[in-house]
């Protein structure tokens, strides 16, 4: 029941702020706040009252089902297990610092605002617990069309464009899932004559070869083109660097992450043999991403969009691990979902505390930061290198799972993809040097240094990255049943 | 005693969290208390410990402490642990006890700088990062220690971040060593899948059992982990890096640049030297890159005019040498002229921040002069460090660390008349430069005036180390000489014994061959720069160019920036715009043309309307008719 209880809050406060903004725009803000910080203690709290220990043979800590539309087999039912649990706390982690750095950046049609930001957050945390299928394709559409009006209405010059381009990629992937849902749902209603909707009831399902196959392309392109893959991931450049700042957030810390959760939950289990038949590839296009990424965002000049090719290379690790097959990449896959949402984050929020400041987020107009503002250029500093992947940040930890454990099963593409640790330390020291290091450049005021807002937000992601670099074991516990599970099957 | 591992490093790492937490706040003599204090009491526990391990050596000759599990997935689990070893206790010793010399100078010599407090907490984080690198008890761990001072030498080389050329100096380090540890790292994945462990004295153990010798794998281990200490070592052909490293502060470059950690790769071959004994071939291609770098860097100081650029060079060409002991097998002599290099280079560069401050920031050799009479102090101790890296045969520590490798790689059962060679041309030329800058900085007619004296904070560290340059190489004599060999003793409770050739010759006709070169290498220094400021060879045009290529380090820059740098940044720049995005876009502008086209024909003319609606009709009854 905490499940449906913490998306509650959320579509709720996200209506509530629409109704209130037009009397008191600071008081819409505190119940954003409020609802988010809510949301987050349901399952925090949970977890620290109950300490559940995932249990050999049984993954799942909480299950909630309740009927939806029984003639069709569609049934409201949430489940939780390790995965889902640290990607939920994940989702408010991110919620809340998203709530807390559009504080001062949205001024106009507030509700609106923090009504999109809210229910994009409930349809991230339901994509994550969902598990019947029509009711995961209803989440999803909940989570991409607030986000589409958050870049659309708030973004920068060029919103129209990358909203429309973010929608449209999304939703042919949305299509294709869609259709595969439905062939599911059909193939297994022939065969047993109870038609559902249910993932369980789905998962043993019998196919065909060819049936697979063509189903579960249907749900991989969904999921890559939202992780994204190279070449998928045009979409993705555009709307992270049109973005408000909190919309970057989300994008990179959440959205992406739902791509490599269906992946895991969905596509692996649901088609062993024939992802296993298209593993070499999807590691190759993630290689391939690896190192396409990380040039491309050697080469940009708009500080978002830098940003953004990053993510394309990060996730680069996600394909190439997930498809490995392995305990340990898989891990390796878990642990760069969590990472990358904080560290990408954190340079997203980056990128929108300068923004605010010097207007601007072309590199060559900044340099010599550090001098202005120390306290960020350290903050910076420790994002950039926990980018570039140095021991001690969590990323670390994820890369190295995923290279350690894909070495097993090609050494040629994990080689090519460790060349990929060059080339981030290539970009990341790029943004060091263009944005804090240097001359500071003529400006009539220098900007402020961080303040006690933003300072709350860095600090959370610091002690986060810290201690996923330095004790990560907590989640590996988490998420090892999950883990074993898949890769037994 | 194992208890008190962990204080080793925690100190420092307490001292990077309260200044860079606190530092702005605190004044400037807390942050030096804490800055210094922290590695102090870090020297202080380390050299408690290294009495009790000489004393009583635990069992095992090993101090171990478990802090906590790191990860633990599957069969992959790595721990937070330390280990200390007799190998360890050396770098440990060199890396506390110099460090806290270098950390003592620094407070002085860094006191008029804004940035105090970043200065130190660097350093603290260097001390710690440095520390955890040869504590380790697995290589993933290491790894952390491995990266975290390649961060510190990033933060520090462009510690003066300003000035556009040193963070491009700064760039330049992390990134080529970044390469090396690119290679380790992969080293290490094949080593994990090899031997099913990242755990040192698990795969030290295992190992003889897991490979034959010389078998393709081990040979590929045993290169890759090579490669990450050549770019950490600065060794050819990764050693570009280190002479633009000395854009930062003076004591960053006696400790991180000359010291500590580019000695790191010398530490990962001997800690590892189970897996290099495996594979001969990588054996000879240590010696091999040893006995080039020694040479190339030796002859590059050769022409140099920055003050710490020449020593740069003679680091690399040091490290060299301790790269050619290894690769012949002399692990203990390659372990010692680490331990000496040490002192002897730490004080060389420390005695260079001094005259560099005094001379308003003078780098060029050739404006200074004179200082003999009137900076004394700095003069006796940059002398006596000189003789050591020059090896004055007895009289300086450098000659017995030095001396020992010499004789080894002749005599060493890898060893090969032509490495000697090398290695007594390069004791040559080290003799040659080091004269050289002594004459034109010390003697002469004074060319910049001095505007500042050291304190007593910045010439007690020298003086110390200037003593140790002189007396620590007296625990290890030669053979011949005297039966004192303290230092090897005691490595070589890790390390094996060098193992000798059959036959040999006598050993002190090549100790006096080789004191006779580094004499020859001095005498000509002396004719060659004694009271001759304008000297007339150098302008020969026939000598420019070659000297014109050694000053540049022979143009190892150029090449990699027409071989590399200058392609990726080509490709990067043609495809800012990322081709992929030009499909998606032709997508929409072929529905946008179609959508133009298609729109022509709706145009509100109901004539046009109709005569579409009759052509259809026409065209369907004339398909059904036909068919």
């Amino acid at each position: 029941m905490i499940l449906v209880w913490m998306i509650v809050v959320l579509l709720a406060g996200g209506v509530l702020c629409w109704l209130v903004a037009q009397r008191n725009q600071l008081i819409c803000r505190w119940i954003a706040l409020i609802a988010v910080v809510t949301a987050f203690s349901i399952p925090l709290g949970w977890y620290l009252r109950f300490k559940p220990v995932v249990t050999a043979g049984n993954n799942w800590l909480i299950d909630y089902q309740a009927n939806w539309i029984p003639a069709y087999g569609i049934s409201f039912h949430l489940a939780m297990d390790g995965l889902s649990f640290v990607l939920i706390l994940l989702t408010f982690l991110l919620g809340t610092l998203a709530v807390l750095c559009s504080w001062n950046e949205i001024r106009e049609r507030t509700g609106f605002y923090f009504f999109n930001l809210l229910w994009t957050l409930a349809g991230i945390a339901g994509v994550f617990v969902a598990m019947d299928l029509f009711l995961f394709y209803f989440f999803w559409e909940v989570m991409l069309v607030p986000m589409y009006f958050l870049i659309a209405i708030y973004g920068d010059f060029n919103r129209r464009y990358a909203a429309y381009k973010f929608f449209l990629f999304t939703q042919t992937g949305g299509l294709l899932m869609l259709l595969s849902i439905l062939a599911m749902y059909f193939i297994h209603g022939q065969q047993s004559g109870n038609y559902s909707f249910d993932y369980f009831t789905l998962l043993n399902t019998t196919l065909n070869d060819t049936a697979a196959r063509w189903i579960m392309l249907g749900f991989l392109i969904a999921f890559v083109i939202k992780l994204p893959m190279v070449p998928l991931h045009n979409w993705l450049p555009d709307a992270h660097s049109e973005a408000p700042t909190a919309g970057s957030l989300i994008l990179a810390g959440l959205l992406l992450k739902t791509g490599a959760y269906g992946i895991i939950r969905f596509v692996l289990p649901m088609f062993p043999q024939a992802s296993a038949g298209i593993g070499w590839l999807a590691m190759l296009l993630g290689v391939i991403g690896i190192v396409y990424g990380a040039l491309l965002a050697f080469a940009q000049t708009d500080l978002k969009r830098l940003i953004a090719y990053t993510s394309v290379s990060h996730m680069g690790f996600v394909l190439l691990g997930v498809f490995a097959f392995r305990e340990i990449a898989l891990q390796g896959v878990v642990m760069q979902l969590l990472t990358h949402g904080i560290s990408t984050g954190a340079l997203f929020v980056m990128a929108g505390m300068l923004k605010e400041r010097l207007h601007t987020r072309d590199i060559d107009q900044m340099g010599g930061m550090w001098t202005a503002m120390p306290h960020m250029g350290a903050i910076g500093m420790l994002f950039v290198m926990a980018s570039l992947g140095l021991p001690f940040l969590g990323n670390f930890v994820a890369e190295f799972l995923v290279l350690i454990s894909t070495f097993d099963v090609s050494p040629v593409l994990t080689v090519i993809a460790s060349v990929g640790l060059v080339l981030s330390a290539l970009y990341s020291l790029r943004i060091m040097q263009k944005v804090f290091l240097g001359q500071l450049q003529t400006v009539t005021q220098p900007p402020a240094d961080l303040s006690a807002r933003e300072w709350v937000i860095v600090a959370a992601l610091t002690v986060a990255i810290v201690f996923l670099g330095l004790y990560p074991q907590p989640v590996i516990d988490m998420v090892g049943g999950v883990v074993t599970g898949i890769v037994r099957s | 005693m194992h208890q008190l591992l962990p204080y080793i490093p925690a100190f420092p790492i307490l001292g990077f969290l309260v200044l860079s937490l606190f530092g702005r706040k605190l004044s400037k003599p807390v942050i030096a208390t804490i800055g210094a204090g922290t590695v102090c009491l870090s020297a202080l526990i380390t050299i408690i410990l290294g009495f009790s391990f000489l004393q009583t050596e635990p069992p095992g000759g090993v101090y171990d402490q478990l802090l906590w599990s790191w990860f633990s997935v599957g069969n992959l689990s790595v721990d937070i642990d330390l280990r200390v070893d007799a190998l360890t206790l050396v770098f440990i010793f060199i890396i506390t006890f110099v460090g806290a010399l270098i950390h003592i100078y620094s407070a002085f010599f860094m006191w008029h700088d804004g940035d105090y407090a970043r200065f130190f907490a660097s350093m603290n984080l260097f001390v710690c990062s440095m520390l955890l690198l040869v504590m380790a008890d697995n290589l993933v761990l290491m790894y952390l220690g491995w990266e975290g001072v390649g961060l510190c030498s990033y933060l520090l080389i462009g510690f003066w971040y300003e000035v556009p050329s040193n963070c491009r100096a700064a760039n330049k380090a992390f990134l080529i060593t970044r390469i090396g540890d690119t290679a380790l790292l992969i080293g290490l994945f094949l080593l994990f899948k090899e031997v099913g462990t990242l755990n040192i004295s698990g795969i030290l153990h295992q190992a003889p059992d897991q490979f034959a010798t010389g078998s393709s794998n081990i040979v590929l281990i045993t290169i890759l982990l090579l490669a990450g200490g050549m770019g950490k070592s600065a060794q050819l052909p990764l050693q570009t890096w280190l002479p633009d490293a000395m854009a930062g502060p003076s004591p960053v470059s006696a400790l991180i640049h000359a010291a500590t950690m580019v000695t790191a790769g010398v530490y990962l071959i001997a800690r590892m030297h189970v897996l290099f004994q495996l594979s001969p071939v990588t054996m000879v291609i240590i010696a091999i890159i040893g006995a080039l770098t020694l040479f190339v860097a030796g002859c590059s100081a050769l022409a140099q005019t920055d003050i710490k650029r020449i020593l740069a060079y003679s680091t690399i060409s040091q490290i060299g040498y301790m790269f050619l002991a290894l690769g012949v097998g002399a692990w203990s002599a390659a372990i010692f002229h680490f331990f000496t290099h040490a002192f002897f280079k730490a004080l060389l560069f420390l005695a260079a921040g001094v005259v560099i401050e005094a001379l308003h920031h003078e780098h060029n050799i050739f404006m200074m002069g004179g200082l003999r009479k009137r900076m004394p102090v700095v003069f006796i101790t940059f002398l006596a460090g000189a003789a050591a890296l020059s090896a004055l045969p007895l009289v300086s520590a450098g000659f017995f660390s030095k001396d020992a490798i010499l004789w080894y790689s002749f005599s060493a059962a890898n060893g090969n008349p032509l490495l000697w060679l090398m290695a007594l041309a390069g004791a040559f030329i080290t003799a040659l430069y080091t004269t050289r800058l002594m004459l034109v900085v010390f003697w002469g007619e004074t060319r910049t005036p001095v505007h500042r004296q050291p304190g007593q904070g910045m010439v007690i560290p020298l003086v110390v180390l200037a003593f140790l340059s002189v007396t620590a190489g007296f625990i290890e004599w030669p053979h011949n000489m005297l039966h004192l060999t303290l230092f090897s003793a005691h490595v070589q409770k890790v390390l094996p014994e060098t193992l000798l050739k059959t036959t040999l010759p006598s050993e002190s006709l090549f100790q006096l061959i080789a004191a006779l070169v580094t004499l020859a290498g001095v005498f000509l220094g002396y004719i060659l720069y004694y009271g001759k400021p304008g000297i007339r060879w150098q302008q020969s045009p026939a000598l420019a160019g070659i000297r014109e290529f050694l000053f540049g380090g022979w143009k190892f820059d150029q090449l990699y920036n027409f071989l590399f740098v200058k392609p990726f940044v080509f490709i990067t720049r043609i495809n800012k715009s990322d081709v992929i995005d030009k499909m998606y876009n032709g997508i929409a502008q072929a529905g946008l043309r179609l959508n133009s086209w298609f729109s022509v024909s709706q145009n509100g003319s109901l004539r046009l309307y109709i005569v579409g609606v009759l052509a259809g009709i026409l065209f369907i009854i004339t398909l059904q008719l036909l068919l």
